[in-house]
């Protein structure tokens, strides 16, 4: 190396490094980043002390704060959890009817089952529980299942056709596979049609009577308590209710599935839940 | 100053680079190993049945991690919205992991049994029709492709030489447990044999198609295992802390 010599216009000493003619000068860091700099090495040493820092053989340094994320956050749920058991604890007292009785504990369920609500059920239900093909419309009154506070409420917790050990459950049979004839089939979606006013004949009534009044009711209007449609009503689930769909439905039924919430839910979020969803416009 | 034999002999320099990166390197990622508090011990975790791994390929394939990531940090928000957070024991057997870094889309690391077999199916054919304001790409072609499942034992016997502890029995039986698997419903199925092997395996006929076995069978069943397989009613937490 060079000998250190000073660059005449600055006054800063140079590298020592030419290259044709060309010289470096070796300007000092600012003061500002050596005294950070300094600083930072400080802070980790001190880091290393409060924190957990080093891994040893088969475990690590726990510092002094024995610090851990995952405690943290468990102490930071359990403060939300005790803000909120003002409210918790009258829901898990409460029925969904009590809830829905009392002004404050509904205001509490409308607000705060609106967030569940868009976070939980709007993929399937729509954003104002409109539904869509195959997912039941939740803001009117037509219901499958049931539409009181508590039936809503049952259905939330142990779904339709989930996994659940509590789940509604029904199974609509297939009539096109051999069980009927195509113009039973025809004749029965006719007389389905007949039933909501578009349409179609009655001509199917005995058949009716025989084959779909178990479910459906003898008059069409449907039975909650098995999860049998209402079809005067002119809603459908599967398709607009044009003669093919009805048919098609007859004869290869789909049936949708709802996932049980229990457990991924807990027992006020259902309940605020069975509230708002009640309170969309369709409640009974 | 003796950083000039660096400067000036690009061999001498390489080498120095290279025992410098390896150190940082080695730093961060040796004790990973000799941790007995890397991965908790818990209950449930087993490795992919072969139609989930199917799925879990195509998950890949299609870059879904650049969207969604799969890991839920132990923040109050994502507690509140995903679940639990996510332990390093549910992706043990992930080769590579899906965790991600990315979230345009939601976190699925639990997304295994919130929705229905159907809506994923509707929502992969096109994402709009079930969430309107969905920006993910259309995927109605997994519904046509046939899903190509010849390589599952290989496959299985890959993870293994890496770690996954895949039994002889498990890879034996990888066609026969990934037919079951997406034809639950059909008279030969033997779920019982699938579900001593691969225990709460989502049986069904996932994609509404009987008569195929299609990657979106794959797919669905894949993403409906998410995060599904720990019981965290029994978890102990304070065992975990770290």
């Amino acid at each position: 190396m060079a000998n250190v010599e000073k660059d005449a216009l600055t006054g800063t000493e140079t590298t020592g490094h030419e290259w044709d003619g060309i010289r470096e000068l070796n300007t000092p860091l600012p003061k500002w980043w050596v005294y950070i700099f300094a600083a930072s090495v400080v802070w980790a040493i001190g880091y290393y002390i409060f924190m957990p820092a080093w891994p040893t053989l088969h475990d690590y340094t726990k510092g002094i704060l024995d610090y851990s994320s995952r405690a943290a956050h468990r102490a930071e749920m359990a403060r939300v959890a005790e803000a909120r058991s003002v409210w918790a604890d009258r829901f898990r007292e409460a029925t969904v009817d009590e809830i829905a009785g009392n002004d404050e504990l509904r205001r509490y369920a409308m607000a705060g089952g609106a967030y569940l609500f868009a976070d939980n059920c709007v993929p399937c239900h729509g954003a104002g529980g409109q539904g869509g093909p195959g997912y039941p419309v939740l803001a009117d009154d037509d219901w499958l299942w049931g539409g009181t506070r508590e039936a809503i409420e049952f259905s939330i917790r142990h779904g339709i056709r989930s996994e659940s050990d509590e789940t509604r459950y029904n199974v609509m049979p297939v009539f096109g596979d051999d069980y009927l004839e195509d113009e039973q089939i025809a004749q029965a979606a006719d007389y389905v049609l007949h039933l909501s006013g578009q349409g179609g004949s009655d001509a199917g009534h005995e058949l009716f009577v025989d084959e779909c009044s178990v479910c459906h009711g003898e008059q069409g209007t449907g039975l909650a308590e098995m999860g049998g449609p209402n079809l005067t009503d002119g809603i459908w689930l599967y398709g607009t209710g044009s003669r093919d769909d009805v048919m098609a439905q007859i004869r290869n039924p789909k049936h949708g599935v709802m996932p049980a919430w229990e457990g991924r839910l807990d027992d006020v979020a259902i309940k605020q839940l069975a509230v708002f969803v009640h309170g969309l416009g369709g409640g009974q | 100053m003796n950083h000039e034999i660096f400067e000036k002999n690009v061999i001498l320099l390489s080498i120095g680079i290279l025992i410098t990166v390896a150190v940082g390197g080695l730093v961060q990622i040796v004790p990973l190993y000799t941790l007995d508090s890397t991965i908790e011990k818990v209950d449930g975790v087993r490795p992919y049945s072969p139609l989930e791994l199917a799925g879990r390929d195509i998950y890949l394939r299609e870059g879904c991690y650049t969207c969604h990531s799969q890991m839920i940090r132990p923040f109050r928000d994502e507690a509140e919205r995903y679940g639990h957070y996510s332990l390093a024991a549910e992706s043990m057997y992930d080769h590579p992991f899906q965790w991600g870094s990315k979230r345009t889309g939601p976190d699925l690391a639990r997304v295994g049994g919130k929705y229905s077999n159907d809506w994923h199916v509707a929502h992969l054919i096109d994402p709009r029709a079930v969430v309107p304001e969905s920006v993910m790409p259309m995927y109605a072609f997994l519904a046509e492709k046939e899903l190509s499942f010849d390589t599952a034992a290989a496959h299985m016997k890959t993870l293994r030489a890496l770690g996954v502890p895949y039994t002889d029995e498990q890879i034996e039986n990888a066609q026969a447990d990934l037919l079951n698997q997406a034809n639950g419903d059909a008279d030969e199925a033997d779920p019982d044999a699938l579900l001593a092997r691969y225990p709460k395996a989502k049986i069904g006929d996932f994609d509404g198609k009987p008569d195929t076995i299609t990657e979106m069978d794959a797919l669905v069943a894949y993403l409906q295992m998410l995060g599904t397989l720990i019981d965290f009613t029994e978890y102990k937490p304070e065992m975990d802390y770290r």
